[in-house]
Protein backbone atom coordinates (compact mmCIF):
# COMPACT_ATOMS: atom_id res chain seq x y z
CA UNK A 1 0.00 0.00 0.00
CA UNK A 2 1.56 3.26 -1.16
CA UNK A 3 0.29 5.70 1.47
CA UNK A 4 2.45 8.53 0.09
CA UNK A 5 0.74 8.21 -3.27
CA UNK A 6 -2.65 7.93 -1.60
CA UNK A 7 -2.02 11.03 0.50
CA UNK A 8 -0.75 12.92 -2.56
CA UNK A 9 -3.90 11.99 -4.48
CA UNK A 10 -6.10 13.25 -1.63
CA UNK A 11 -4.15 16.51 -1.48
CA UNK A 12 -4.37 16.96 -5.24
CA UNK A 13 -8.11 16.25 -5.25
CA UNK A 14 -8.80 18.56 -2.31
CA UNK A 15 -6.76 21.43 -3.75
CA UNK A 16 -8.38 20.96 -7.15
CA UNK A 17 -11.88 21.12 -5.66
CA UNK A 18 -11.08 24.17 -3.53
CA UNK A 19 -9.61 26.11 -6.44
CA UNK A 20 -12.31 24.96 -8.85
CA UNK A 21 -15.12 26.11 -6.58
CA UNK A 22 -14.79 29.87 -7.22
CA UNK A 23 -13.79 29.30 -10.85
CA UNK A 24 -16.75 27.00 -11.45
CA UNK A 25 -19.22 29.31 -9.72
CA UNK A 26 -18.01 32.31 -11.72
CA UNK A 27 -17.92 30.53 -15.09
CA UNK A 28 -21.01 28.39 -14.49
CA UNK A 29 -23.02 31.46 -13.50
CA UNK A 30 -21.68 33.40 -16.48
CA UNK A 31 -22.67 30.64 -18.91
CA UNK A 32 -26.07 30.23 -17.22
CA UNK A 33 -27.15 33.88 -17.18
CA UNK A 34 -25.27 35.76 -19.85
CA UNK A 35 -25.55 35.66 -23.60
CA UNK A 36 -22.43 36.73 -25.41
CA UNK A 37 -20.80 36.28 -28.76
CA UNK A 38 -18.88 33.02 -28.83
CA UNK A 39 -20.81 31.47 -25.96
CA UNK A 40 -21.27 28.24 -27.91
CA UNK A 41 -17.53 28.12 -28.55
CA UNK A 42 -16.78 28.76 -24.87
CA UNK A 43 -19.09 25.91 -23.86
CA UNK A 44 -17.41 23.64 -26.40
CA UNK A 45 -13.95 24.47 -25.06
CA UNK A 46 -15.09 23.80 -21.51
CA UNK A 47 -16.51 20.44 -22.56
CA UNK A 48 -13.43 19.47 -24.58
CA UNK A 49 -11.74 17.39 -21.83
CA UNK A 50 -14.79 15.10 -21.88
CA UNK A 51 -14.12 13.91 -25.40
CA UNK A 52 -10.37 14.34 -25.88
CA UNK A 53 -8.23 11.26 -25.08
CA UNK A 54 -6.34 12.01 -21.82
CA UNK A 55 -3.00 11.37 -23.50
CA UNK A 56 -3.75 13.93 -26.21
CA UNK A 57 -4.93 16.45 -23.66
CA UNK A 58 -1.92 15.66 -21.49
CA UNK A 59 0.41 16.09 -24.44
CA UNK A 60 -0.89 19.60 -25.16
CA UNK A 61 -0.64 20.55 -21.49
CA UNK A 62 2.92 19.18 -21.38
CA UNK A 63 3.86 21.24 -24.41
CA UNK A 64 2.23 24.42 -23.12
CA UNK A 65 3.65 24.02 -19.58
CA UNK A 66 7.13 22.96 -20.76
CA UNK A 67 10.35 24.89 -20.09
CA UNK A 68 10.32 26.18 -23.68
CA UNK A 69 6.77 27.51 -23.50
CA UNK A 70 5.80 31.06 -22.44
CA UNK A 71 3.74 29.70 -19.52
CA UNK A 72 6.59 27.48 -18.39
CA UNK A 73 9.11 30.32 -18.65
CA UNK A 74 6.83 32.71 -16.80
CA UNK A 75 6.36 30.17 -14.03
CA UNK A 76 10.08 29.51 -13.84
CA UNK A 77 10.79 33.24 -13.61
CA UNK A 78 8.17 33.77 -10.93
CA UNK A 79 8.74 30.74 -8.70
CA UNK A 80 12.21 29.53 -9.63
CA UNK A 81 11.14 26.01 -10.52
CA UNK A 82 9.65 24.34 -13.56
CA UNK A 83 5.95 23.72 -13.97
CA UNK A 84 6.03 20.26 -15.54
CA UNK A 85 6.73 17.23 -13.35
CA UNK A 86 5.81 19.20 -10.21
CA UNK A 87 2.79 19.13 -7.90
CA UNK A 88 1.81 22.66 -8.96
CA UNK A 89 1.87 21.72 -12.63
CA UNK A 90 -0.19 18.67 -11.85
CA UNK A 91 -2.65 20.82 -9.90
CA UNK A 92 -3.11 23.25 -12.80
CA UNK A 93 -3.57 20.36 -15.24
CA UNK A 94 -6.04 18.83 -12.83
CA UNK A 95 -8.05 22.06 -12.67
CA UNK A 96 -8.14 22.30 -16.46
CA UNK A 97 -9.22 18.74 -17.11
CA UNK A 98 -11.87 18.97 -14.39
CA UNK A 99 -13.48 22.10 -15.85
CA UNK A 100 -16.37 20.26 -17.51
CA UNK A 101 -17.06 18.20 -14.39
CA UNK A 102 -17.20 21.35 -12.28
CA UNK A 103 -18.75 23.89 -14.60
CA UNK A 104 -21.53 21.90 -16.21
CA UNK A 105 -23.34 20.83 -13.01
CA UNK A 106 -22.91 24.31 -11.56
CA UNK A 107 -24.24 25.89 -14.76
CA UNK A 108 -27.30 23.60 -14.59
CA UNK A 109 -27.69 24.52 -10.93
CA UNK A 110 -27.75 28.24 -11.70
CA UNK A 111 -29.98 27.74 -14.73
CA UNK A 112 -32.54 26.02 -12.52
CA UNK A 113 -33.13 29.24 -10.57
CA UNK A 114 -36.09 31.03 -12.16
CA UNK A 115 -35.42 34.50 -13.56
CA UNK A 116 -38.13 36.07 -11.41
CA UNK A 117 -36.57 34.67 -8.23
CA UNK A 118 -33.31 36.37 -9.13
CA UNK A 119 -35.17 39.56 -9.99
CA UNK A 120 -37.02 39.30 -6.69
CA UNK A 121 -33.67 39.30 -4.90
CA UNK A 122 -32.79 42.61 -6.57
CA UNK A 123 -36.27 43.98 -5.84
CA UNK A 124 -35.65 43.08 -2.18
CA UNK A 125 -32.71 45.46 -2.29
CA UNK A 126 -30.01 42.79 -2.37
CA UNK A 127 -26.80 43.79 -4.12
CA UNK A 128 -25.57 41.26 -6.72
CA UNK A 129 -23.03 39.90 -4.22
CA UNK A 130 -25.62 39.55 -1.46
CA UNK A 131 -28.09 37.94 -3.88
CA UNK A 132 -25.38 35.44 -4.84
CA UNK A 133 -24.70 34.52 -1.22
CA UNK A 134 -28.27 34.57 0.09
CA UNK A 135 -30.30 33.29 -2.86
CA UNK A 136 -28.31 31.92 -5.78
CA UNK A 137 -25.72 29.77 -3.98
CA UNK A 138 -28.23 28.14 -1.62
CA UNK A 139 -30.54 27.35 -4.56
CA UNK A 140 -27.76 26.18 -6.89
CA UNK A 141 -26.24 24.13 -4.06
CA UNK A 142 -27.21 20.68 -5.40
CA UNK A 143 -25.41 21.43 -8.67
CA UNK A 144 -22.39 22.87 -6.87
CA UNK A 145 -22.17 19.86 -4.59
CA UNK A 146 -22.40 17.46 -7.52
CA UNK A 147 -19.67 19.41 -9.28
CA UNK A 148 -17.37 19.23 -6.27
CA UNK A 149 -17.87 15.52 -5.73
CA UNK A 150 -17.41 14.68 -9.40
CA UNK A 151 -14.22 16.74 -9.58
CA UNK A 152 -12.87 15.11 -6.42
CA UNK A 153 -13.58 11.57 -7.59
CA UNK A 154 -12.36 12.28 -11.09
CA UNK A 155 -9.06 13.71 -9.84
CA UNK A 156 -8.43 10.63 -7.68
CA UNK A 157 -8.86 8.37 -10.68
CA UNK A 158 -7.20 10.36 -13.50
CA UNK A 159 -4.29 8.51 -15.04
CA UNK A 160 -3.27 9.57 -18.54
CA UNK A 161 -2.94 13.29 -18.01
CA UNK A 162 -1.16 12.84 -14.69
CA UNK A 163 1.41 10.56 -16.30
CA UNK A 164 1.98 12.95 -19.20
CA UNK A 165 2.28 16.16 -17.17
CA UNK A 166 3.58 14.85 -13.87
CA UNK A 167 5.42 11.67 -14.54
CA UNK A 168 5.66 9.45 -11.46
CA UNK A 169 7.89 11.25 -8.98
CA UNK A 170 7.20 9.79 -5.51
CA UNK A 171 5.83 12.42 -3.11
CA UNK A 172 5.56 14.99 -5.89
CA UNK A 173 3.48 13.69 -8.77
CA UNK A 174 2.99 9.99 -8.16
CA UNK A 175 -0.74 9.64 -7.48
CA UNK A 176 -2.48 6.48 -6.38
CA UNK A 177 -3.69 5.73 -9.90
CA UNK A 178 -0.08 5.80 -11.11
CA UNK A 179 1.02 3.72 -8.13
CA UNK A 180 -1.55 1.05 -8.98
CA UNK A 181 -0.23 0.89 -12.53
CA UNK A 182 3.36 0.61 -11.20
CA UNK A 183 2.38 -2.25 -8.86
CA UNK A 184 0.71 -4.10 -11.72
CA UNK A 185 3.80 -3.62 -13.87
CA UNK A 186 5.88 -5.02 -11.00
CA UNK A 187 3.58 -8.08 -10.71
CA UNK A 188 2.60 -6.94 -7.16
CA UNK A 189 -1.03 -7.96 -7.58
CA UNK A 190 -1.81 -7.85 -3.87
CA UNK A 191 -0.80 -4.19 -3.44
CA UNK A 192 -2.53 -3.20 -6.69
CA UNK A 193 -5.66 -4.97 -5.50
CA UNK A 194 -5.68 -3.25 -2.10
CA UNK A 195 -5.20 0.19 -3.60
CA UNK A 196 -7.83 -0.43 -6.27
CA UNK A 197 -10.30 -1.57 -3.64
CA UNK A 198 -9.63 1.56 -1.60
CA UNK A 199 -10.16 3.79 -4.63
CA UNK A 200 -13.34 1.91 -5.48
CA UNK A 201 -14.67 2.31 -1.95
CA UNK A 202 -13.90 6.04 -1.83
CA UNK A 203 -15.54 6.64 -5.20
CA UNK A 204 -18.63 4.72 -4.19
CA UNK A 205 -18.97 6.57 -0.89
CA UNK A 206 -18.52 10.03 -2.42
CA UNK A 207 -21.05 9.38 -5.17
CA UNK A 208 -23.54 7.93 -2.68
CA UNK A 209 -22.99 10.95 -0.46
CA UNK A 210 -23.89 13.32 -3.33
CA UNK A 211 -27.11 11.49 -3.99
CA UNK A 212 -28.11 11.55 -0.34
CA UNK A 213 -27.20 15.20 0.14
CA UNK A 214 -28.81 16.47 -3.04
CA UNK A 215 -31.97 14.54 -2.25
CA UNK A 216 -32.06 16.13 1.19
CA UNK A 217 -31.58 19.59 -0.36
CA UNK A 218 -34.28 18.79 -2.92
CA UNK A 219 -36.69 17.90 -0.11
CA UNK A 220 -35.85 21.08 1.73
CA UNK A 221 -36.58 23.21 -1.34
CA UNK A 222 -39.79 21.32 -1.99
CA UNK B 1 -42.21 68.09 -16.18
CA UNK B 2 -42.29 65.31 -13.63
CA UNK B 3 -45.01 64.82 -11.08
CA UNK B 4 -43.53 65.64 -7.71
CA UNK B 5 -45.45 62.93 -5.95
CA UNK B 6 -45.85 59.66 -7.69
CA UNK B 7 -44.44 57.68 -10.54
CA UNK B 8 -43.80 59.18 -13.93
CA UNK B 9 -42.89 56.82 -16.76
CA UNK B 10 -41.96 57.52 -20.36
CA UNK B 11 -40.31 54.73 -22.36
CA UNK B 12 -39.45 54.24 -25.99
CA UNK B 13 -37.57 51.53 -27.82
CA UNK B 14 -37.81 49.45 -30.98
CA UNK B 15 -36.22 46.17 -29.91
CA UNK B 16 -36.25 43.57 -28.42
CA UNK B 17 -39.76 44.54 -27.31
CA UNK B 18 -41.19 47.59 -29.01
CA UNK B 19 -42.21 50.21 -26.45
CA UNK B 20 -43.89 53.59 -26.67
CA UNK B 21 -45.37 54.11 -23.24
CA UNK B 22 -46.21 57.17 -21.16
CA UNK B 23 -48.17 57.20 -17.94
CA UNK B 24 -48.28 58.64 -14.45
CA UNK B 25 -49.43 57.15 -11.22
CA UNK B 26 -49.96 59.41 -8.22
CA UNK B 27 -49.16 58.41 -4.65
CA UNK B 28 -51.99 56.39 -3.22
CA UNK B 29 -53.39 55.70 -6.67
CA UNK B 30 -53.81 52.28 -8.27
CA UNK B 31 -53.12 52.32 -12.00
CA UNK B 32 -53.91 49.20 -14.00
CA UNK B 33 -51.88 48.40 -17.11
CA UNK B 34 -54.26 46.40 -19.26
CA UNK B 35 -53.60 44.63 -22.52
CA UNK B 36 -53.49 41.25 -24.19
CA UNK B 37 -50.57 38.95 -23.51
CA UNK B 38 -47.49 40.11 -25.35
CA UNK B 39 -48.55 43.76 -25.17
CA UNK B 40 -45.48 44.66 -23.12
CA UNK B 41 -47.14 45.04 -19.72
CA UNK B 42 -44.64 42.90 -17.84
CA UNK B 43 -41.72 44.42 -19.73
CA UNK B 44 -42.79 47.88 -18.59
CA UNK B 45 -43.12 46.70 -15.00
CA UNK B 46 -39.69 45.06 -15.10
CA UNK B 47 -38.26 48.23 -16.62
CA UNK B 48 -39.64 50.27 -13.71
CA UNK B 49 -38.04 47.77 -11.33
CA UNK B 50 -34.77 48.03 -13.24
CA UNK B 51 -34.59 44.42 -14.39
CA UNK B 52 -34.91 45.62 -17.99
CA UNK B 53 -33.45 48.76 -19.44
CA UNK B 54 -35.30 50.67 -22.16
CA UNK B 55 -33.43 52.27 -25.03
CA UNK B 56 -34.87 55.74 -24.41
CA UNK B 57 -36.98 57.41 -21.79
CA UNK B 58 -37.25 58.48 -18.18
CA UNK B 59 -38.57 57.01 -14.95
CA UNK B 60 -38.98 59.33 -11.98
CA UNK B 61 -40.42 58.57 -8.58
CA UNK B 62 -41.37 61.42 -6.25
CA UNK B 63 -39.05 63.68 -8.20
CA UNK B 64 -36.12 61.23 -7.90
CA UNK B 65 -34.80 60.02 -11.26
CA UNK B 66 -34.34 56.26 -11.57
CA UNK B 67 -33.72 56.21 -15.29
CA UNK B 68 -32.93 58.90 -17.81
CA UNK B 69 -31.45 57.74 -21.09
CA UNK B 70 -30.59 61.28 -22.21
CA UNK B 71 -28.42 61.81 -19.13
CA UNK B 72 -27.11 58.23 -19.15
CA UNK B 73 -28.63 57.73 -15.72
CA UNK B 74 -29.65 54.23 -14.67
CA UNK B 75 -30.17 53.21 -11.08
CA UNK B 76 -29.41 49.52 -10.43
CA UNK B 77 -32.47 47.42 -9.50
CA UNK B 78 -31.34 46.86 -5.92
CA UNK B 79 -30.96 50.60 -5.43
CA UNK B 80 -34.57 51.33 -6.45
CA UNK B 81 -37.08 51.24 -3.63
CA UNK B 82 -39.65 49.09 -5.43
CA UNK B 83 -41.88 46.42 -4.03
CA UNK B 84 -42.75 43.84 -6.64
CA UNK B 85 -45.25 41.02 -6.47
CA UNK B 86 -44.42 38.59 -9.24
CA UNK B 87 -46.94 36.58 -11.22
CA UNK B 88 -45.58 33.33 -9.81
CA UNK B 89 -44.70 35.13 -6.53
CA UNK B 90 -40.99 34.24 -6.91
CA UNK B 91 -40.64 33.50 -3.21
CA UNK B 92 -37.26 32.22 -2.06
CA UNK B 93 -37.98 28.51 -1.66
CA UNK B 94 -35.19 27.91 0.85
CA UNK B 95 -36.44 30.52 3.28
CA UNK B 96 -39.42 30.52 5.63
CA UNK B 97 -42.28 32.98 5.22
CA UNK B 98 -40.61 35.12 7.86
CA UNK B 99 -37.21 34.77 6.14
CA UNK B 100 -38.72 35.82 2.82
CA UNK B 101 -40.15 39.00 4.34
CA UNK B 102 -36.94 39.72 6.26
CA UNK B 103 -34.95 39.31 3.04
CA UNK B 104 -36.39 42.62 1.91
CA UNK B 105 -35.26 44.49 5.00
CA UNK B 106 -31.60 45.13 4.29
CA UNK B 107 -32.27 48.82 4.98
CA UNK B 108 -33.25 48.15 8.60
CA UNK B 109 -30.89 47.34 11.49
CA UNK B 110 -30.76 43.55 11.95
CA UNK B 111 -32.35 43.73 15.38
CA UNK B 112 -35.50 45.47 14.10
CA UNK B 113 -36.16 43.16 11.17
CA UNK B 114 -37.92 40.23 12.77
CA UNK B 115 -40.48 42.31 14.67
CA UNK B 116 -41.28 44.34 11.57
CA UNK B 117 -41.56 41.19 9.43
CA UNK B 118 -43.97 39.67 11.95
CA UNK B 119 -46.08 42.84 11.78
CA UNK B 120 -46.23 42.66 8.01
CA UNK B 121 -47.21 38.98 8.09
CA UNK B 122 -49.93 39.90 10.56
CA UNK B 123 -51.08 42.64 8.18
CA UNK B 124 -51.57 40.05 5.44
CA UNK B 125 -53.17 37.67 7.96
CA UNK B 126 -50.44 35.06 8.07
CA UNK B 127 -49.70 35.08 11.79
CA UNK B 128 -48.81 31.61 12.94
CA UNK B 129 -47.35 30.55 9.58
CA UNK B 130 -44.05 32.42 9.97
CA UNK B 131 -41.96 29.24 10.04
CA UNK B 132 -43.50 27.62 6.97
CA UNK B 133 -41.58 27.40 3.74
CA UNK B 134 -43.29 28.46 0.50
CA UNK B 135 -43.83 24.82 -0.51
CA UNK B 136 -45.86 24.35 2.67
CA UNK B 137 -48.21 27.26 1.91
CA UNK B 138 -51.28 27.42 -0.34
CA UNK B 139 -51.29 29.63 -3.45
CA UNK B 140 -53.23 32.36 -1.68
CA UNK B 141 -50.90 32.25 1.32
CA UNK B 142 -47.87 32.43 -0.95
CA UNK B 143 -49.36 35.48 -2.63
CA UNK B 144 -49.74 37.17 0.75
CA UNK B 145 -46.14 36.40 1.67
CA UNK B 146 -45.17 37.98 -1.65
CA UNK B 147 -47.21 41.09 -0.80
CA UNK B 148 -45.65 41.29 2.67
CA UNK B 149 -42.18 40.87 1.18
CA UNK B 150 -42.86 43.60 -1.38
CA UNK B 151 -43.91 45.97 1.42
CA UNK B 152 -40.92 44.99 3.59
CA UNK B 153 -38.64 47.34 1.78
CA UNK B 154 -40.82 50.40 2.49
CA UNK B 155 -41.09 50.81 -1.28
CA UNK B 156 -41.73 54.10 -3.02
CA UNK B 157 -43.62 52.21 -5.74
CA UNK B 158 -45.56 48.97 -5.51
CA UNK B 159 -45.66 46.85 -8.67
CA UNK B 160 -48.11 43.96 -9.03
CA UNK B 161 -47.55 41.65 -12.01
CA UNK B 162 -50.77 39.70 -12.60
CA UNK B 163 -50.76 38.78 -8.92
CA UNK B 164 -54.10 36.99 -9.03
CA UNK B 165 -53.60 34.78 -12.06
CA UNK B 166 -52.19 31.77 -10.22
CA UNK B 167 -54.94 31.29 -7.63
CA UNK B 168 -58.39 29.74 -7.87
CA UNK B 169 -61.47 31.91 -8.30
CA UNK B 170 -62.67 31.77 -4.69
CA UNK B 171 -59.24 32.70 -3.34
CA UNK B 172 -59.00 35.43 -5.95
CA UNK B 173 -62.24 37.06 -4.83
CA UNK B 174 -61.00 37.03 -1.25
CA UNK B 175 -57.62 38.46 -2.25
CA UNK B 176 -59.36 41.26 -4.21
CA UNK B 177 -61.13 42.32 -1.05
CA UNK B 178 -57.95 42.12 0.98
CA UNK B 179 -55.93 44.10 -1.54
CA UNK B 180 -58.67 46.72 -1.78
CA UNK B 181 -58.58 46.98 2.00
CA UNK B 182 -54.79 46.98 2.19
CA UNK B 183 -54.31 49.70 -0.40
CA UNK B 184 -56.21 52.25 1.66
CA UNK B 185 -53.28 52.23 4.06
CA UNK B 186 -50.65 52.53 1.32
CA UNK B 187 -49.47 55.96 0.37
CA UNK B 188 -47.49 55.08 -2.72
CA UNK B 189 -48.19 54.62 -6.43
CA UNK B 190 -49.42 51.11 -7.14
CA UNK B 191 -49.13 49.73 -10.68
CA UNK B 192 -51.18 46.63 -11.34
CA UNK B 193 -50.59 44.63 -14.50
CA UNK B 194 -53.51 42.51 -15.62
CA UNK B 195 -55.18 41.21 -18.73
CA UNK B 196 -58.48 41.06 -16.88
CA UNK B 197 -60.67 44.12 -17.49
CA UNK B 198 -63.01 43.26 -14.63
CA UNK B 199 -60.06 43.06 -12.27
CA UNK B 200 -58.82 46.45 -13.47
CA UNK B 201 -62.27 47.99 -13.09
CA UNK B 202 -62.65 46.54 -9.62
CA UNK B 203 -59.25 47.48 -8.18
CA UNK B 204 -57.87 50.42 -10.12
CA UNK B 205 -58.54 54.14 -9.96
CA UNK B 206 -57.36 54.55 -13.50
CA UNK B 207 -56.32 52.21 -16.26
CA UNK B 208 -53.96 52.41 -19.19
CA UNK B 209 -54.65 50.30 -22.25
CA UNK B 210 -51.57 48.85 -23.88
CA UNK B 211 -51.13 47.21 -27.23
CA UNK B 212 -47.83 46.11 -28.74
CA UNK B 213 -45.92 48.19 -26.21
CA UNK B 214 -47.89 51.38 -26.91
CA UNK B 215 -50.03 53.11 -24.31
CA UNK B 216 -53.23 53.90 -26.18
CA UNK B 217 -55.48 55.48 -23.57
CA UNK B 218 -55.41 56.27 -19.87
CA UNK B 219 -58.46 57.15 -17.84
CA UNK B 220 -60.97 55.99 -15.26
CA UNK B 221 -61.88 52.36 -15.98
CA UNK B 222 -65.50 53.05 -16.90
CA UNK B 223 -64.41 55.96 -19.07
CA UNK B 224 -61.96 53.78 -21.00
CA UNK B 225 -64.31 50.84 -21.33
CA UNK B 226 -67.30 52.97 -22.36
CA UNK B 227 -65.61 55.78 -24.24
CA UNK B 228 -62.58 54.36 -26.02
CA UNK B 229 -60.37 56.88 -27.77
CA UNK B 230 -59.95 54.71 -30.86
CA UNK B 231 -61.36 51.67 -32.57
CA UNK B 232 -58.22 49.85 -31.44
CA UNK B 233 -58.99 50.54 -27.79
CA UNK B 234 -62.63 49.61 -28.42
CA UNK B 235 -61.52 46.18 -29.63
CA UNK B 236 -59.05 45.76 -26.77
CA UNK B 237 -61.65 46.53 -24.11
CA UNK B 238 -63.92 44.02 -25.79
CA UNK B 239 -66.51 46.46 -27.12
CA UNK B 240 -67.94 44.26 -29.80
CA UNK B 241 -70.73 46.57 -30.93
CA UNK B 242 -68.40 48.65 -33.05
CA UNK B 243 -69.90 49.98 -36.28
CA UNK B 244 -69.27 52.51 -39.02
CA UNK B 245 -71.64 55.40 -39.74
CA UNK B 246 -71.92 58.89 -41.21
CA UNK B 247 -72.85 62.10 -39.42
CA UNK B 248 -76.35 62.89 -40.70
CA UNK B 249 -76.96 66.02 -38.67
CA UNK B 250 -76.65 67.89 -35.42
CA UNK B 251 -80.22 67.98 -34.26
CA UNK B 252 -82.13 69.67 -31.49
CA UNK B 253 -82.15 68.60 -27.86
CA UNK B 254 -78.39 68.16 -27.71
CA UNK B 255 -78.43 65.30 -30.11
CA UNK B 256 -76.21 64.29 -32.99
CA UNK B 257 -77.72 61.95 -35.53
CA UNK B 258 -75.77 59.37 -37.46
CA UNK B 259 -76.77 57.31 -40.42
CA UNK B 260 -76.16 53.62 -39.84
CA UNK B 261 -76.84 51.74 -43.07
CA UNK B 262 -79.97 53.83 -43.67
CA UNK B 263 -81.19 53.86 -40.08
CA UNK B 264 -80.93 57.08 -38.06
CA UNK B 265 -79.24 56.66 -34.69
CA UNK B 266 -79.31 59.47 -32.14
CA UNK B 267 -76.38 60.11 -29.84
CA UNK B 268 -75.43 62.81 -27.37
CA UNK B 269 -74.23 66.00 -29.11
CA UNK B 270 -70.78 65.70 -30.70
CA UNK B 271 -70.50 68.97 -32.67
CA UNK B 272 -66.80 68.35 -33.32
CA UNK B 273 -67.75 65.90 -36.07
CA UNK B 274 -68.66 67.53 -39.39
CA UNK B 275 -71.81 66.80 -41.32
CA UNK B 276 -71.22 63.92 -43.70
CA UNK B 277 -68.08 62.78 -41.90
CA UNK B 278 -67.47 59.05 -41.64
CA UNK B 279 -67.25 57.91 -38.03
CA UNK B 280 -66.98 54.74 -35.99
CA UNK B 281 -69.38 54.29 -33.12
CA UNK B 282 -69.68 51.91 -30.24
CA UNK B 283 -72.44 51.01 -27.88
CA UNK B 284 -71.32 49.09 -24.76
CA UNK B 285 -73.25 46.02 -23.77
CA UNK B 286 -74.86 47.83 -20.80
CA UNK B 287 -76.51 50.42 -23.04
CA UNK B 288 -78.37 47.92 -25.22
CA UNK B 289 -81.84 47.50 -23.70
CA UNK B 290 -84.16 44.68 -24.67
CA UNK B 291 -87.82 45.59 -25.24
CA UNK B 292 -90.29 43.35 -23.48
CA UNK B 293 -91.60 41.03 -26.13
CA UNK B 294 -95.01 40.57 -24.47
CA UNK B 295 -95.70 44.33 -24.52
CA UNK B 296 -94.28 45.76 -27.74
CA UNK B 297 -93.76 49.49 -27.56
CA UNK B 298 -93.05 50.83 -30.98
CA UNK B 299 -91.05 53.93 -31.55
CA UNK B 300 -91.26 55.18 -28.00
CA UNK B 301 -87.80 54.14 -26.98
CA UNK B 302 -84.50 55.60 -28.06
CA UNK B 303 -82.98 54.19 -31.21
CA UNK B 304 -85.18 51.10 -31.55
CA UNK B 305 -83.54 48.40 -33.66
CA UNK B 306 -85.72 45.41 -34.61
CA UNK B 307 -84.05 42.19 -35.63
CA UNK B 308 -83.85 38.45 -35.39
CA UNK B 309 -82.21 36.67 -32.48
CA UNK B 310 -79.46 34.53 -33.91
CA UNK B 311 -78.12 32.89 -30.77
CA UNK B 312 -78.63 32.86 -27.03
CA UNK B 313 -75.70 31.53 -25.06
CA UNK B 314 -76.17 30.99 -21.35
CA UNK B 315 -73.01 31.37 -19.27
CA UNK B 316 -73.74 31.11 -15.58
CA UNK B 317 -76.69 33.37 -14.81
CA UNK B 318 -76.15 35.56 -17.86
CA UNK B 319 -77.53 35.09 -21.37
CA UNK B 320 -75.33 36.40 -24.16
CA UNK B 321 -77.54 37.35 -27.09
CA UNK B 322 -76.67 37.99 -30.72
CA UNK B 323 -79.27 39.99 -32.64
CA UNK B 324 -79.18 40.47 -36.40
CA UNK B 325 -80.83 43.81 -37.22
CA UNK B 326 -83.53 43.66 -39.91
CA UNK B 327 -81.94 46.44 -41.96
CA UNK B 328 -78.37 45.15 -41.70
CA UNK B 329 -78.27 41.40 -40.92
CA UNK B 330 -74.51 41.24 -41.42
CA UNK B 331 -73.86 43.71 -38.55
CA UNK B 332 -74.91 41.76 -35.44
CA UNK B 333 -75.53 43.57 -32.14
CA UNK B 334 -74.34 41.69 -29.07
CA UNK B 335 -75.69 42.24 -25.59
CA UNK B 336 -76.33 40.31 -22.43
CA UNK B 337 -79.31 40.05 -20.10
CA UNK B 338 -79.85 38.10 -16.91
CA UNK B 339 -80.82 34.55 -17.75
CA UNK B 340 -84.26 34.89 -16.16
CA UNK B 341 -85.01 37.93 -18.36
CA UNK B 342 -84.10 35.93 -21.45
CA UNK B 343 -86.38 33.10 -20.29
CA UNK B 344 -89.32 35.35 -19.42
CA UNK B 345 -89.10 37.02 -22.81
CA UNK B 346 -88.83 33.72 -24.59
CA UNK B 347 -85.56 34.69 -26.20
CA UNK B 348 -84.40 31.82 -28.36
CA UNK B 349 -82.69 31.57 -31.70
CA UNK B 350 -84.97 32.66 -34.56
CA UNK B 351 -87.45 34.87 -32.67
CA UNK B 352 -88.00 38.54 -33.48
CA UNK B 353 -86.89 41.08 -30.88
CA UNK B 354 -86.36 44.82 -30.53
CA UNK B 355 -83.56 46.53 -28.66
CA UNK B 356 -82.98 50.17 -27.88
CA UNK B 357 -79.51 51.64 -28.17
CA UNK B 358 -79.40 54.27 -25.44
CA UNK B 359 -78.14 57.57 -26.83
CA UNK B 360 -76.13 58.42 -23.71
CA UNK B 361 -74.14 55.20 -24.12
CA UNK B 362 -73.32 55.62 -27.79
CA UNK B 363 -69.81 56.88 -28.27
CA UNK B 364 -68.53 58.33 -31.54
CA UNK B 365 -64.91 58.15 -32.56
CA UNK B 366 -63.01 59.08 -35.68
CA UNK B 367 -63.23 56.39 -38.33
CA UNK B 368 -60.06 54.32 -38.58
CA UNK B 369 -58.49 56.01 -35.58
CA UNK B 370 -55.35 54.04 -34.86
CA UNK B 371 -54.25 51.04 -36.89
CA UNK B 372 -57.34 49.15 -37.96
CA UNK B 373 -57.97 45.44 -37.61
CA UNK B 374 -56.19 45.02 -34.34
CA UNK B 375 -57.77 41.65 -33.94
Amino acid sequence: MDWTAFWLSLQLAACTVLLLLPIGVALGRLLAYRDFIGKGMAEAVVALPLVLPPTVFGYYLLVSFGAASPIGQLWQAAFGRPLVFTFEGLLIASIVFNLPFAIQPMQRGFEAIPLDVREAAACCGMSPWRALMKVELPLAWPGILTAMVLSFAHTLGEFGIVLMVGGAIPGETRTIAIAIYDRVQAFDGAAAGRMSALLLAISLVTIALTFVLSRRVGRRLG
Amino acid sequence: MSAVHGLDVSLRQDAPVSLDAQFRCASGEVLALVGPSGSGKSTILRTIAGACRAARGTITVNGETWFDSARGLYLAPHSRAVGMVFQSYALFPHMTALGNVMAGMGHLPAIAREAHARNLLELVRLSGLERRRPAELSGGQQQRVAVARALARAPKVLLLDEPFSAVDKVTRQRLYREIAELRRGLNMPVVLVTHDLDEATMLADRMTVLHRGRTLQTGRPEEVTNRPASTEVARLVDLRNLFAGTIAGHGPKDRTVIDWVGVKIETTARPEFALGQDVSWVVPDGFVVLHRRDRPSRGEHENPVPGTVEAVLAIGQTAHVTLRPGHAPDLPIRFSVPLHVARRNGLTAGVEAIVSLLAEGIHLLPAHAGPADGG
